[in-house]
């Protein structure tokens, strides 16, 4: 089993994020660097996700690493009725580097034990996207000059969205606030706030939003989205009262950031793109950084 | 009568007692008794003091293995097993829950790798008490009313 593998959140202490928020400060003060030099790096995607393809391909190329790959298990005849396990010895082979994502819950972990190179989660299924939380996290480390004793909000899909998840497990060492912002059927789930509880950490559900929104440091926003209901007519009464309206950001603290880890569909209202506190733009740009601060740790460089 | 005569004695071989008498038969299935050749006495319903009625499986010439014996634990936890050799008790063991658990049960998460590939499934057992399993893969709860054993 390879050890230097970044699968999921939870690998990674307190300390090691920190580094990273420093590493990936230094990249992005000097984001050419060629640390990866002669090296090759397995960019494999089982199912397809451009964006994060893209941040992970360029981070590469920033670092002076050569790709190879494929973008879906549907173009490649590698993974015709082959098994995981194989495709990633033939790939830990080829390569220095294994970065994947995968539908199946669990894969990222199960080709780290396999392979002789690292691997990193590119996400997997519902489960991890970790190199997402580790941009979030820069987001917010960034913008607010620590992660310290922060008031976070999140805001809408609450049970599904394993970025907050994520998130939210990563911040607890941070002595983080949370407010919980969400309909009813998509509250965020026992599971994470009995975590909270039993850390004695704090934190406020809300049906909508309220003029508490001025204590927010970060406003983390996620989609609604339609397929998560049961119910037509709930997804209709529910799916505008999550929309963020540059109009609600009055009266709030100069310090806030408006984050969603995008593509956004009518959860932040077009006129908040203009406000300075819209920060989902540069958010996705920090990912660059991130992954090339998560590459460099991984490959020991 | 007395207690301990409510089923036979045996010579050599395991009895697992206190068992509730609404998992006797998961617990069959669990330790596959059906393939065991040996004289198996099966009682249920019987008084208990400590659980009102109980069930006992007593199996001759039989002594459980520790990954079979773990088995035990995630469906009864704190079971306790008697061994007998010449009709006397030798030993008893209280089964604690372990702390992992390696091979034996399914991941109940229809998305997680080891339902789709020849992978031996790893748990870390995140609540003794009420019996949750969480996936070293998917990092998914299987919890005791999902508790599947593997083939
Ligand atoms: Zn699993």
């Amino acid at each position: 089993m390879n050890n230097k593998s970044f699968v999921s959140i939870n690998d990674y202490s307190k300390d090691e994020i920190l580094e990273l928020m420093n590493t990936a400060s230094k990249f992005e003060e000097n984001p050419n660097q060629n640390l990866l030099k002669d090296k090759v790096v397995a960019s494999v995607f089982f199912e397809p996700s451009t964006r994060t393809r893209l941040s992970f391909e360029t981070a590469i190329n920033r670092l002076g690493g050569r790709v190879i790959g494929f973008t879906d298990a549907s173009s490649s005849s590698v993974t015709k009725g082959e098994s995981l396990k194989d495709t990633i010895k033939m790939l830990s082979n080829y390569a220095d580097l294994i970065v994947m994502r995968h539908p199946l819950e669990g894969a990222a972990r199960y080709a780290s034990e396999i392979s002789d190179v690292p691997v990193i989660n590119a996400g997997d299924g519902a489960n991890q996207h970790p190199t997402q939380t580790m941009l979030d996290l820069y987001s917010i480390y960034k913008t607010q000059g620590s992660l310290d004793d922060l008031n976070i909000f999140m805001v809408g899909d609450l049970k599904y969205g394993r970025t907050v998840h994520s998130l939210l497990m990563a911040m607890a060492d941070f002595n983080p606030t949370f407010n919980f912002i969400s309909p009813e059927s998509l509250k965020m789930p026992r599971a994470y706030t009995s975590y909270l509880m039993e850390r004695g950490i704090p934190y406020y559900e809300h049906l909508e939003f309220t003029d508490i929104l001025e204590r927010a440091d970060v406003l983390y926003m996620t989609r609604v989205q339609k397929e998560r209901f049961a119910d037509v007519i709930e997804y209709e009464k529910v799916k505008n009262v999550y929309v963020l309206r540059n109009a609600m950001l009055e009266g709030t603290k100069s310090n806030l950031k408006v984050l969603h880890p995008l593509p956004r569909v009518n959860e932040i209202a077009l006129d908040v793109d203009e406000n300075e506190k819209a920060y989902y733009f540069e958010q996705a740009l920090n990912g660059v950084y991130a992954r090339q601060a998560i590459i460099s740790k991984v490959m020991d460089l | 009568m007395k207690k301990e005569l409510q089923v036979s004695a045996i010579k050599n071989g395991t009895v697992i007692d206190h068992i509730p008498p609404h998992l006797l038969f998961k617990v069959i299935k669990l330790l596959e008794l059906e393939k065991i050749k040996t004289a198996i006495t099966i009682g249920n319903n019987y008084t208990s003091n400590k659980l009102g009625v109980k069930a006992i499986i007593k199996i001759e010439e039989k002594y459980f293995e520790d990954n079979e014996i773990n088995k035990i634990a995630l469906i009864i936890p704190n079971v306790k097993l008697s061994i007998i050799k010449n009709y006397e008790v030798v030993d008893k063991k209280v089964i604690e829950v372990p702390d992992k658990v390696v091979g034996l049960v399914e991941c109940m998460n229809p998305k997680c790798i080891t339902n789709h590939e020849d992978i031996v499934t790893r748990f870390k057992v995140t609540d003794k008490k009420e019996i949750d399993l969480k996936c070293l893969y998917c990092e998914k709860i299987t919890d005791y009313n999902n508790i599947e054993i593997r083939k």
